[in-house]
């Protein structure tokens, strides 16, 4: 690890204004990207601003048709928040699929979603939910937020404050882990909202995207064989050792239909 | 199973106690002592400069800019170490060609010093008061390398460029083991001939601790320390003193303190750890360098990576009438300290298994490529050759239309065959082979395997079944003979047992435990042989300094080696406490027998403890006249033998037919490791043996890219088994002692590494409805098998 400067601010606007004084600086939520990262000396912030003591970042409300989760809310809080397992029980559980204990425990859905790693779970949610991600500036919908690999809309300085999940009639989730780092090699997010369906794939492509050639058939048919007919073309799909893109363009349907068999309860 | 039994309730702590491992309070409390725990005063923090391409020419270093950051102390270049006159790393083992001729060994500096050959090869080494400033000025060195043809491609190997001067075809030795002629009639002559390609794919070790060293010199005295994770302090000592001449043995200590696991990556002399207690010497101050999980995967030695030809000759009833096997080795870059014996005489000697096959021969080409060495990895060797000879005995079972347990059974050789002499140089002392296929069988309810079967095709699932009995040759080994067969050193094992004067035991042995346990069943057998508490009992290992010599431990040698020279130390120590104690009875030596810690005059009432005449023979006052006070006695024990355990593994698999994932549903283990120990321990080994097993048949694959980088060169991709993907397993053991050591023991620290890949391979092509895909058994390759590509 480089050596940098270590900032633990006390508020959004105090984050910004040291990270707009700063050389090189980056935002520290969980750390469970940044810091290994760091350690092996691919990334060398001088500046690292630690969002773990801002009071307007945390915390999970939940209303009737929507859940709002604080950007430094950790994996395991909503795992564990009895709340969104009542009201979005498809976030408790798709959080519950990330990595591993130690890594539930640091990790937060802010950094989660503004790495924009194209195998991360949880932008599955954000794009399968329609949720809205909330900045000190502005609020970005969810469909437009993964740019590409690692790229999303957020500029320099920006700060993902929270992010809010409308709530479906039902929802479900089913990843393909990779075997050896447990991300997702693909998960598919199906939700259905007063009738309409959403589909959000992560880990095929360069970031998280709605497969919207399956909403279009299950907004017509909603049953797993209806899937059967939707072609899903590999071109412009990650390929690595685990996966070709083949593969994983055989997997998005495999887990589609094993999403869609769970949200009817089949 | 065996039974948890805490220590302080078990009344029996001696020899076949299922005793709680002493050692698992400090290790899993947080207090033990490794490498990195120590710390000396002013130590310097080293870093290595790695080759990032896997064959250069080194044309330049220029060390200023890493010089000029403060806190930077030296940059040391391995032409440094060479101009110093430092030797070669050397491979402790000669094979020679078919053709009589010895093997090339390409040169192999300390450190790499003209050329690298593969990527994460060390070539320099950065000293500095911080390991930050270390790994930073490390970056700082700049150099410049001209890029050379790299070959990668094991299948294309001795084809390509050659990567030395001198070595045609990148072969350091064609080796060959058998009657070619007569197996040639056999296949002549068959009824049937079973063909298979295989790889065994390369593996990379990861023992939970990385490596480290801290190197020190004392100006004073010209004394070099060097703590280290080694899993043989003295032969490390041996090598870097005769051979790298870094100074002579004397003058050099070798510890290893607590080692966090070794899976034999740690029994090479490598260059990191030559480096560093060189330069402790030049600079003269202590020196630390622990190894981060990158530079593990870079540049431990690897395991396996074999890619073979198996052809199996039968008669019209299927007996195995000759084996035929063609395998080209991958060596990697270098030839690593025991790399030139593991696809030799560790794999082809094994390739009788446990049949009566008459005739047999193999060959193996030994190939250089520029990827890390390749050396020992847990079974070295046996688990390659039983993966040969049990894939290939299923693949006739299948062709035969025979039940695979039958056409072993049939094959077998029998009790009243032993000693049974293989036609590849081994002779098995004992077994019974069909007794653990029996118990096996049943503990897998073989019978009801169908209905399982159908009961997972309800549920989308294919399940399969597969099984290996396999045997190993370990307990490494008459000295003579390996010796004979090209070993660099003898293969015995030293035990020493000092009786206290107040009565307690110090042990010392040159075995090394990392992992293994041997402070708990060391303990247990000298306890058991003295008739002294268990608690009483202090096993040391792992210190040039502490004891007598040792060769350490690898090829499940412990217990079979270093533990029987404890019994013939502990043999000792009662002969002469006999000779104390007739005289404190005023008695014959004769008359004196001695049994659970006492010596008796016998017919009569009279008896002496050992503590008593232990007391006796550090305060010699009333004392026989002609023996010398004290009462500690040393052994060296050489076994005329290897020991063969040997069992039988089955797996169930589950496939799933619309991913590809193969889930291990169940495993079986019953293995032959004649008298147990710890039978606790035993299980354990079992487990850990088994665990690795499953993740080379199912997840752990070394790649390297055409162009020679590592591609699985963290966790993220290289697959290690997790507690969740294994099933629980059931083991179990049949009993036919070893025949020629003193305790009958065999070892038990391989063979579930040994014969699991085979057992759950079978399983695998067994649920793909027989179609033989390679390992790991990873989803995509078994998808694309489902749809019969
Ligand atoms: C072993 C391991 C396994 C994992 N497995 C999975 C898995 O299965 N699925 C999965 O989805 N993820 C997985 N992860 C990643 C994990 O979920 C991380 O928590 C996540 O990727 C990053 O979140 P973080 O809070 O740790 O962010 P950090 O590492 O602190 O930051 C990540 C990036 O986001 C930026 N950032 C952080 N917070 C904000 C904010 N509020 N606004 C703007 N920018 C911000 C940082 O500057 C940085 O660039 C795994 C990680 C590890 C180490």
């Amino acid at each position: 690890m480089y050596p940098f400067n270590y900032h633990k601010p006390a508020s959004v606007s105090e984050a910004v204004s040291l990270f707009r004084n700063a050389d090189d600086p980056m935002y520290l939520s969980g750390g469970m990207t940044l810091i290994p990262t760091m350690k092996q000396r691919l990334a060398a912030p001088t500046d690292l601003i630690d969002l773990s003591g801002i009071p307007e970042v945390s915390g999970i409300e939940v209303s009737a048709d929507r859940v709002r989760v604080g950007a430094f809310t950790r994996h395991n809080d909503v795992v564990r928040s009895p709340e969104i397992n009542k009201t979005l029980p498809v976030l408790s559980h798709l959080a519950g699929l990330i990595g591993d204990n130690q890594v539930r425990n640091r990790g937060t859905i802010g950094g989660s979603v503004a790495n924009s790693d194209p195998s991360a779970d949880y932008p599955a949610a954000v794009v399968g939910l329609g949720a809205t991600v909330y900045t000190q500036d502005r609020s970005i919908s969810g469909d437009e937020f993964f740019l590409n690999l690692f790229e999303t809309a957020l500029h320099p300085g920006e700060i993902i404050t929270h992010i809010d999940f409308p709530v479906p009639t039902r929802a479900a989730y089913q990843k393909f882990p990779n075997p050896a780092s447990r991300y997702a090699v693909v998960g598919v997010l199906i939700a259905e909202f007063a009738g309409t369906i959403r589909v959000g794939v992560t880990g095929a492509g360069p970031c998280a995207c709605r497969a919207s050639g399956m909403e279009e058939v299950l907004n017509q048919n909603l049953t797993v064989a209806a899937l059967d007919a939707v072609e899903v073309p590999d071109a412009g799909f990650n390929s690595d050792l685990h996966a070709s893109a083949e593969y994983r363009a055989h997997l998005v349907k495999v887990m589609a239909r094993r999403a869609l068999a769970d949200l009817l309860g089949q | 199973m065996s039974e948890v039994v805490s220590q302080a309730e078990s009344e029996n702590q001696g020899i076949g106690a299922p005793v709680r491992r002493r050692e698992d309070l400090r290790f899993i409390t947080g207090d033990g002592r490794y490498t990195d725990d120590i710390n000396q005063p002013g130590q310097l923090y080293a870093a290595f400069c790695r080759s990032p391409y896997p064959r250069v020419r080194i044309d330049n270093i220029d060390a200023s800019e890493a010089l000029a950051l403060p806190g930077v102390v030296a940059v040391y270049t391995g032409q440094q170490l060479v101009d110093d006159g430092l030797g070669d790393l050397p491979c402790g083992w000669m094979v020679k060609s078919k053709d009589g001729t010895e093997m090339i060994s390409a040169p192999h500096p300390p450190m790499a010093a003209t050329v690298a050959n593969y990527v994460g090869e060390p070539y320099a080494l950065v000293l500095a008061e911080t390991l930050q400033i270390a790994k930073q000025a490390a970056e700082l060195v700049d150099t410049d390398f001209t890029e050379l043809n790299a070959v990668v491609d094991l299948a294309h190997a001795s084809g390509s460029e050659n990567i030395y001067e001198g070595i045609e075809n990148n072969l350091a030795y064609e080796w060959a083991l058998g009657d070619e002629d007569a197996t040639k009639m056999a296949f002549a002559r068959a009824a049937h001939v079973t063909t298979l390609d295989l790889t065994n794919n390369r593996l990379i070790p990861n023992a939970l601790e990385p490596r480290a060293c801290l190197g020190m010199y004392e100006r004073g005295t010209g004394d070099y320390t060097l703590y280290t994770t080694s899993q043989n302090p003295h032969l490390e000592r041996l090598v870097l003193s005769a051979f790298v001449q870094i100074a002579p043995e004397h003058k050099l200590r070798i510890i290893a303190p607590d080692v966090g696991g070794g899976f034999g990556s740690k029994i090479f002399i490598y260059s990191e750890e030559t480096s560093v207690i060189w330069a402790a010497g030049k600079i003269k101050r202590p020196i630390k360098w622990v190894a981060d999980r990158s530079e593990s995967f870079l540049a431990d030695a690897h395991g396996r990576d074999h890619i073979t030809r198996a052809e199996l000759a039968m008669d019209e009833m299927g007996r195995f009438t000759g084996l035929r096997v063609k395998t080209t080795a991958n060596l990697g870059a270098y030839l690593s300290t025991f790399g030139s014996s593991v696809p030799t005489y560790l794999y082809g000697t094994l390739l009788a298994g446990q049949y009566k096959t008459p005739n047999i021969y193999v060959e193996v080409q030994g190939t250089y490529t520029n990827t890390a060495p390749v050396d020992a990895y847990r079974g070295a060797g046996r688990p390659e050759a039983t993966y040969v000879v049990e894939r290939i005995v299923d693949q006739a079972a299948r062709e035969l239309g025979k039940d695979p347990a039958d056409l072993r059974r049939m094959n077998m050789i029998q009790p009243e065959d032993f000693p049974y002499e293989t036609p590849v140089a081994l002779t098995y002392d004992t077994g019974n082979y069909e007794a653990s296929l029996d118990k096996a069988l049943e503990m897998i309810d073989y019978a009801g395997f169908e209905a399982r079967q159908a009961e997972a095709a309800e549920r989308g699932k294919r399940r399969g079944i597969g099984l290996a009995c396999y045997i190993e040759a370990c307990g490494l080994a008459p000295s003579k003979l390996a010796i004979q067969l090209g070993a660099g050193v003898g293969l015995y094992e030293s035990g020493e047992i000092r009786m206290n004067p107040t009565g307690s035991v110090s042990v010392f042995t040159g075995s090394h435990s990392h992992g293994q346990g041997h402070e708990t069943t060391f303990a247990q057998v000298v306890s058991d042989k003295l008739g002294v508490s268990y608690d009483d009992v202090e096993v040391i290992h792992g210190d040039t300094g502490r004891m007598e010599f040792g060769l350490g431990t690898y090829g499940s040698r412990s217990l079979a080696v270093g533990g029987s020279a404890l019994m013939v130390a502990a043999e000792k120590v009662i002969e002469k406490g006999r000779k104390i104690a007739a005289h404190m009875m005023q008695a014959q030596v004769d008359q004196v027998d001695f049994e659970n810690g006492q010596f008796t005059l016998q017919d009569s009432n009279q008896s002496v403890s050992i503590q008593e005449v232990a007391f006796a023979a550090y305060v010699p006052a009333d004392y026989p006249e002609d023996l010398e006070p004290g009462l500690t006695e040393k052994a060296f024990y050489d076994p005329n033998n290897f020991t063969y355990p040997a069992g039988t593994h089955v797996a169930e698999v589950e496939v799933d037919l619309e991913t590809g994932v193969v889930q291990l549903v169940d495993f079986v283990a019953v293995d032959d490791f004649g008298h147990i120990i710890n039978p606790l321990i035993v299980d354990g080994q079992v487990h850990g043996g088994v665990a690795q097993g499953a993740g080379q048949a199912l997840m752990e694959h070394g790649i390297y890219d055409e162009y020679g980088q590592l591609q699985t060169g963290s966790f993220m991709d290289y697959t290690m088994p997790r507690a969740d993907d294994l099933p629980d397993f059931r083991v179990d053991t049949t009993v036919t002692p070893c025949t020629h050591n003193p305790l009958g023991v065999k070892g038990c620290g391989e063979a579930g590494a040994i014969g699991s890949p085979a057992a759950i391979m079978n399983a695998v092509t067994h649920a793909l409805g027989n179609k033989d895909i390679s390992m790991p058994a990873t989803p995509e390759k078994v998808w694309r098998a489902i749809r019969g590509e």
